[in-house]
């Protein structure tokens, strides 16, 4: 038989994006933005409520890039001042909501029995009810204003978080690392503190990071159908809700640009949660 | 079917009944504190500041005993509760009629509204889903991911007032909202005046359904893709639609259910700001009216019916689970 | 260029190759198997043995060609004197080149058994030669209705060789076929290869398992690290002096019968750098010239990787 030919059978195809590369890229970008909306948002705060009867109902253009509303406010200080509350309403039940879950999730997997019944028993209830219904009855429940829409956020998102720090916690007990210093004396809170945190903290900065455009996006909804925010404090929300009566008129800047913004913002953040959560548990997502 | 699966679907149903007795028990017990402790003045909602301001002793006193303010909660819910049991939810303050009757009739809507865009979403979803998921890391796939992962993070409120913007603004291809048209009796509304007035709020509602099931049916794909029998498929020579019909299909199909009827919820919370935006006469609308005017009794009826939908979904999918997994289905045989 | 009697399949030179991002921002090519030779011949068993993670399933996912998209593959692949490249592949596989996989796990779990050794056939003739090869391989006519959950083990390995048996191989790569049975059960079990090949066929055996593959087959290929080290006939394995590669001869002293001597050190992960012979490290008889390029070459009726060897 004469000399066989080597012939390329296959040719890889490249994997295509560097994951790591992007994660940073989108942490960088989100850190930015939040600072940057902040800021902007603190410095519009005159701009956003000053009306001016000469200049209403402008359609976009070089004075005004988004244009102004009935009162003459310029739209895009109303945009970026309502930005920055929805980040701010956003990052404060985030935060709280996801140390409930850890608190609760924890606590119901180390102590287990009649703690971890009655968590269990709230996350279905919690679960039961559709997010929006339960965000109006809390809303309700504690009146209009900022704290009252940051507390029916934080208090409807924590069951799903709790589920999976949970669900972790219980793997990681039958582990040796746990076992062992518990043979070895150490209590509750020292093997919690030392070897369950730790372990926990991953998914715990995951979950933070996608709860945040979570709650952006229900504060949002739930200011727009009147529970959240007042009028005076104008979040994404409330600016929509009174884009709605300009619609038939053909205001369509009013409705468009603060929308965009915050869908940019939920984007930016859902996203850099996945990729976080991609880096620390490559088998978990297929982006 | 064996008697077995038979008998194991009556246990399965008797529990998951006394699962919902105790969950909207839960529920009703709930949004009974929320509703109580809300600052809302239900009197004051009522008739207004100065209306309540030049009310007299009199009248206030019959306002609070037609309202129940002047009973102490516990009690209060007691008697709700046992209201509740014999299938009276109370009075609407608002709509001035049994929470039964106006449930009843914004319910049907409602359910339209809700249905039609369930039902599309679904099979949507589920097509691109399943495309993006075996055509992975292709133009197509980036296309839907793509479209899906922004559809995703969009407010479904927004989305509702630039549809409205669009279609019926601009275009005027669709009404601008009610989900009949007025100034006609209603005897005299046709199925396709209906049909044309949900078609919008249904399309509007279905884009953010269709946006987290898609993502979460590719993810489901891709991972059936990975499994050993469809490599082993390959090797067999097997092409590759034989194969996405015959395998990928066949088990993606029972996560694909779950993810369906888990969508309930979602949905009808995305009713709520649909109706809202297109003045759709429907249980979420009347939701919001009853919040914002203090009208406790419908508010809460409205809760139940919802935790009642979330639960009736769930069931339903474990139910439809064990009918199409041989695994629960075979397991009367095997023992 | 044509032989009257072609092996049923020759590899040279088989090289694999997988593309991806390292840790930090840098992309690498990782080479996983490296100048592979092996060959089949009419009426042979030959049996490709490795420890795991030695990266010999890829060759069986090569001759397949389902190999992962993101590595790249090269060499000269004969099947019945025909060059193969992977179009070629890709009408033969599942027809001429069959696959026995390993486990219950490349059945559908959703879909009935009968179904898939089918292979979605629904034709009289291919029903009647379903049911002969279950009676040939004594699986009940029940057995087609079940799902591949109410199988035990053994029955699903019959299951599979069914599956492999409707069509008409003449290679028949079975890839690990016989994990956690006892060395009894897989003689028994390999019974049915020994049979296929002496009916002038072929088989590749893909194992981890030297005394299995003592036990059955005709030819040894040792493989470590990605390529193969030597190609020994089953005869040599008698005594240590016959083999020829450092390697092999400590596989073989590290067998029950022979001493159960185990050897110091472990296999370099795949797609570390290597220099030269990939067994240096470890090897008694280490020497400078080790870590030059060591050619394949034949020796006494076999092959093998090391400069060494007489």
């Amino acid at each position: 038989m004469g000399p066989s030919q080597t012939i390329v059978l296959q040719t890889p195809i490249r994997p295509r994006l560097n994951r790591r590369k992007l994660t940073i890229t989108l942490a960088l970008l989100a850190a930015l933005a939040i600072v940057a909306i902040l800021a902007a948002g603190i410095l519009s705060t005159e701009a956003a409520t000053q009306t001016s009867f000469l200049h209403k109902n402008h359609p976009p253009g070089a004075d005004h890039p988004l244009g102004t509303d009935w009162l003459g406010r310029d739209m895009l200080a109303r945009t970026l001042k309502g930005l920055s509350l929805s980040i701010l309403i956003g990052l404060g039940a985030s935060t709280v909501s996801a140390f409930l879950a850890l608190i609760l999730g924890v606590a119901s997997a180390t102590l287990g029995g009649k703690i971890d019944s009655v968590v269990s028993w709230g996350v279905d209830v919690v679960m039961g009810l559709p997010h929006l219904m339960l965000l109006i009855l809390i809303s309700y429940a504690l009146g209009k204003g900022l704290v009252g829409v940051t507390v029916a956020v934080a208090i409807s998102h924590w069951p799903n978080l709790t589920r999976v720090i949970r669900a972790e916690i219980i793997q990681l007990k039958s582990s040796n690392y746990i076992l062992i210093p518990q043979k070895m004396g150490h209590g509750w809170f020292y093997v919690a503190k030392n070897h369950m945190l730790p372990n926990v903290f991953p998914q715990f900065l995951v979950g933070l990071i996608l709860l945040f455009p979570h709650a952006i996006l229900h504060e949002a909804s739930v200011t727009f159908l009147g529970f959240g925010l007042s009028p005076e404090q104008p979040g994404i929300g409330i600016i929509l809700s009174e884009s709605m009566k300009y619609l038939s008129l053909g205001y369509w800047w009013l409705s468009l640009f603060p929308g965009l913004a915050l869908l940019a913002t939920v984007l930016l953040f859902d996203r850099l949660g996945h990729c976080v959560r991609e880096l620390i548990d490559p088998h978990s997502v297929h982006d | 079917m064996s008697s077995f699966w038979q008998k194991s679907a009556a246990g399965y149903l008797l529990k998951s009944t006394v699962r919902l007795v105790l969950v909207i028990a839960a529920v009703s017990v709930i949004s009974f504190v929320l509703v109580s402790e809300s600052p809302i003045d239900p009197i004051k909602a009522y008739v207004g500041e100065v209306g309540l301001a030049n009310m007299n002793e009199e009248t206030y006193a019959k306002f609070q005993a037609y309202f129940g303010t002047d009973i102490p909660p516990v009690k209060r819910y007691l008697n709700w509760a046992h209201d509740f049991i014999r299938g009276d939810m109370g009075q609407s303050l608002l709509y001035r009629q049994p929470v039964t009757g106006v449930i009843k009739e914004k319910f049907a809507n409602s359910m339209a509204l809700m249905a039609l865009a369930w039902v599309f979403s679904g099979i949507v979803a589920f097509v691109l889903g399943v495309l993006a998921g075996v055509f992975k890391n292709s133009a197509l796939d980036k296309i839907i991911k793509n479209y899906a992962l922004v559809l995703a993070s969009a407010p479904t409120f927004w989305l509702a007032l630039i549809a409205l913007m669009v279609f019926s603004v601009w275009l005027r291809i669709f009404p601008i909202g009610f989900s009949v048209p007025l100034g006609v009796a209603a005897a005299d509304v046709t199925v396709w005046d209906s049909l044309y007035h949900l078609a919008l709020p249904a399309l509007t509602l279905s884009l953010t359904g269709i946006a987290s099931i898609t993502l979460h049916t590719r993810e489901k794909v891709i991972d059936v893709m990975g499994e050993d029998y469809i490599l082993y498929a390959r090797a067999r020579g097997q092409r590759l639609w034989p194969m996405v019909t015959g395998h990928v299909i066949r088990n993606v199909t029972l996560p694909a259910i779950t993810l369906q009827f888990a969508s309930i919820s979602e949905i009808f919370g995305g009713s709520v700001l649909v109706e809202q935006v297109f003045s759709f006469p429907g249980l979420g609308q009347a939701a919001v009216r009853a919040g914002i005017g203090g009208d406790a009794p419908l508010l809460l009826g409205i809760a139940i019916i919802s935790a009642a939908l979330v639960f009736g979904g769930n069931l339903l999918a474990n139910l439809l689970y064990g009918l199409i997994d041989p695994k629960i289905r075979r397991q009367g045989r095997a023992s | 260029m044509t032989d009257r009697n072609p092996d049923i399949l020759t590899v040279e030179d088989l090289t694999i190759r997988f593309s991806r991002y390292e840790k930090g921002l840098r992309k690498t090519d990782l080479t996983v198997i490296n100048g592979l030779s092996v060959s089949v011949a009419n009426s042979e068993l030959v049996a490709v043995v490795g420890s795991s993670g030695s990266g010999k399933s890829l060759l069986a996912h090569t001759l397949l060609g389902i190999l992962p998209s993101n590595c790249g593959a090269s060499g000269a692949i004969r099947f019945l004197g025909e060059p193969l490249d992977n179009r070629r592949i890709a009408d033969l596989r599942g027809k001429r080149i069959v696959l026995v996989p390993q486990s219950v796990t490349y059945l559908d779990p959703l879909k009935k058994v009968g179904p898939q050794v089918l292979n979605d056939r629904t034709d009289p003739p291919s029903i009647r030669a379903q049911e002969k090869l279950f009676e040939y391989y004594g699986l009940s006519p029940k057995t087609a209705g079940l799902y591949p959950f109410e199988l035990s083990g053994g029955m699903a390995r019959r299951v599979l060789l069914s599956a492999a048996m409707m069509e008409t191989p003449r290679l028949i790569i079975a890839d690990e076929p016989t994990p956690g049975l006892h060395l009894s059960a897989a003689k028994k079990a390999m019974l049915n290869f020994r049979n296929f090949a002496n009916e002038g066929n072929g088989v590749l055996l893909i194992t981890h398992d030297l005394e299995l593959a003592l036990e059955t087959a005709d030819k040894i290929a040792v493989f470590y690290a990605g390529t193969t080290v030597e190609v020994a006939p089953v005869g040599d394995f008698r005594s240590a002096a016959t083999l020829r590669h450092p390697y092999t001869k400590a596989l073989w002293r590290a067998l029950p019968q022979n001493g159960f001597q185990p050897f110091p050190g472990t296999q370099p992960y795949a797609g570390d750098p290597i220099k030269g012979c990939p067994f240096a490290k470890r090897c008694p008889t280490v020497s400078d010239a080790c870590h030059l390029d060591i050619p394949q070459r034949e020796l006494r009726g076999g092959l093998v990787r090391c400069h060494q060897a007489v």
